[in-house]
């Protein structure tokens, strides 16, 4: 597993990892919203499956699984992909993956730095897609109010960055605990 | 927590007949083509052929009204959050104002808007029936074969695939760690303390997740196994070739985006202007 990296962009178990990823993302995205408390926001936990999955599998997983998941899920459950939302998370994705691309969780490396890392990392990665993106191209595909799509994008982007910040980081933690450490064996005396 | 989705049927009509290569084509032209037009002479035009197909596509009611439904309230809240936020954007893109009634405040509904909002309407409706019946009529399997025709590279086509081959499974693991969390009273509903919630959910999240990766290793071992990705091409079970209904399909999408697209922007707006300017 640790030839991660090495392999071309699209190894096999990227492939798989995009395909079940997306699923993940088709079921959590209509099961998984849970209330928060705050009037017509909700806890989207499908976005800390994506920032899991960006921060195990790598961008290029990241991407797809935003792209290929929400698209399905747009789909299957309400008829029509809604693109600029889609195009977003996408974003998320990517950016999460390519600014976690130095952690090696996989070897159950995730402390203080790598969780620091990880956030900052979303953090970006959630201003980027909400806050700019995704409204931008709500005003120029949809011809969508301004103000309407900038505070829609507003509560969006920071409902998931607390979400992932809170279950994304506790995830990552546990699946790091999963793993066996490099150089965790030390012999006996 | 029955899902309601929309899901393939096999039937038989001249619209399941079609390859879904082009079931894929018109679907993906469509949208593009009802994106960038707001003329409403188009819009109009492009609903009532859209519902042509639907009719010749003989699709049950009952297999998509209650996604027709959640469609409708989402659409609705939508519509209303755009009045809320922006009651006069009509007023805005068309260049005239003619008040109907002052409602309160800043709130005066004119005609510019409310025949913006009913563009916007439109647009949404135009999309629609091709959506549904895209994805009513196109069986899963082909839709990979489909995709990879359209030069998608045939590995991402294999994880969208994938994707929709595991949906299911993905979602009973979902209602069976979700139940079982319940039986043992962990709550994720609104009676519980948001604290608790998310500890709660993330010991819904965590199995569901740990045997997804598991499941993830065993695929990719045994595609590994089989040699998946060894050559630049592949074939596709389900592939059936283009037939000459394909062909008369292709040729009446395109003529319809190509016609609506030059209407658009015969006069330099994508908007239609049945208002003077006062």
């Amino acid at each position: 597993m640790r030839s991660l990296g090495k392999q071309k962009v699209l190894s096999i178990k990227t492939i798989v990892a995009i395909g079940i990823g997306s699923a993940l993302f088709v079921i959590l995205g209509r099961f998984g919203s849970i209330p928060s408390g705050v009037p017509n926001t909700n806890i989207e936990t499908t976005y800390a499956l994506l920032a899991l999955f960006a921060l195990l599998y790598g961008p290029v997983a990241g991407l797809l699984i935003g792209l290929i998941g929400h698209t399905l899920k747009d789909a299957i459950f309400y008829g029509s992909p809604w693109f600029s939302w889609v195009i977003a998370s996408g974003l998320v994705g990517l950016i999460i993956g390519l600014l976690t691309s130095r952690i090696s969780i996989h070897d159950g490396e995730f402390g203080k730095r790598e969780l620091i890392r990880f956030n900052l990392a979303q953090i970006a990665a959630n201003a980027v897609a909400w806050f700019i993106v995704a409204p931008v191209l709500d005003i120029l595909i949809y011809a969508e109010p301004a103000n309407k799509v900038f505070t829609q994008g507003l509560i969006a982007g920071a409902a998931n960055i607390v979400t992932v910040a809170i279950i994304g980081s506790l995830l990552a933690v546990a699946y790091a605990k999963t793993r066996t450490k490099q150089g965790s064996l030390s012999r006996e005396a | 927590m029955k899902a309601n989705m929309l899901t393939f049927t096999k039937q038989d009509s001249p619209i399941h007949r079609l390859t879904g290569a082009t079931k894929l084509i018109i679907f993906v032209v469509w949208s593009v083509a009802a994106m960038i037009t707001y003329d409403t002479r188009c819009l109009a035009v492009m609903l009532v052929f859209s519902l042509f197909p639907f009719i010749l596509s003989k699709v049950k009611f009952r297999d998509y009204a209650f996604v027709l439904s959640l469609i409708l309230l989402f659409f609705l809240l939508n519509q209303l959050a755009i009045f809320i936020f922006s009651p006069l954007e009509g007023v805005r893109i068309y260049g005239s104002r003619h008040d109907i009634v002052h409602l309160a405040g800043r709130y005066t509904l004119t005609w510019e808007q409310l025949f913006y909002q009913f563009n916007i309407a439109l647009k949404y409706a135009v999309v629609l029936p091709m959506a549904l019946l895209f994805l009513l009529t196109t069986d899963p399997s082909e839709f990979a074969a489909s995709l990879n025709r359209l030069g998608v590279n045939y590995k991402i086509a294999y994880s969208v695939s994938l994707a929709l081959r595991y949906i299911p499974d993905v979602q009973r693991d979902y209602e069976n760690i979700s139940f079982s969390a319940q039986a043992r009273g962990i709550d994720i509903s609104r009676k519980e303390k948001l604290s608790r919630r998310v500890k709660n959910i993330i010991s819904i999240l965590m199995p569901l997740i740990l045997t997804s990766i598991e499941r993830i290793d065993k695929i990719s071992t045994a595609m590994e196994l089989r040699g998946f990705g060894r050559k630049t091409k592949r074939t596709w079970y389900k592939t059936r070739p283009f037939s000459s209904q394909d062909y008369i399909a292709l040729g009446l999408i395109a003529l319809i985006a190509i016609a609506s697209t030059v209407i658009t922007f015969y006069d330099g707006s994508r908007f239609y202007n049945l208002f003077e300017p006062n």
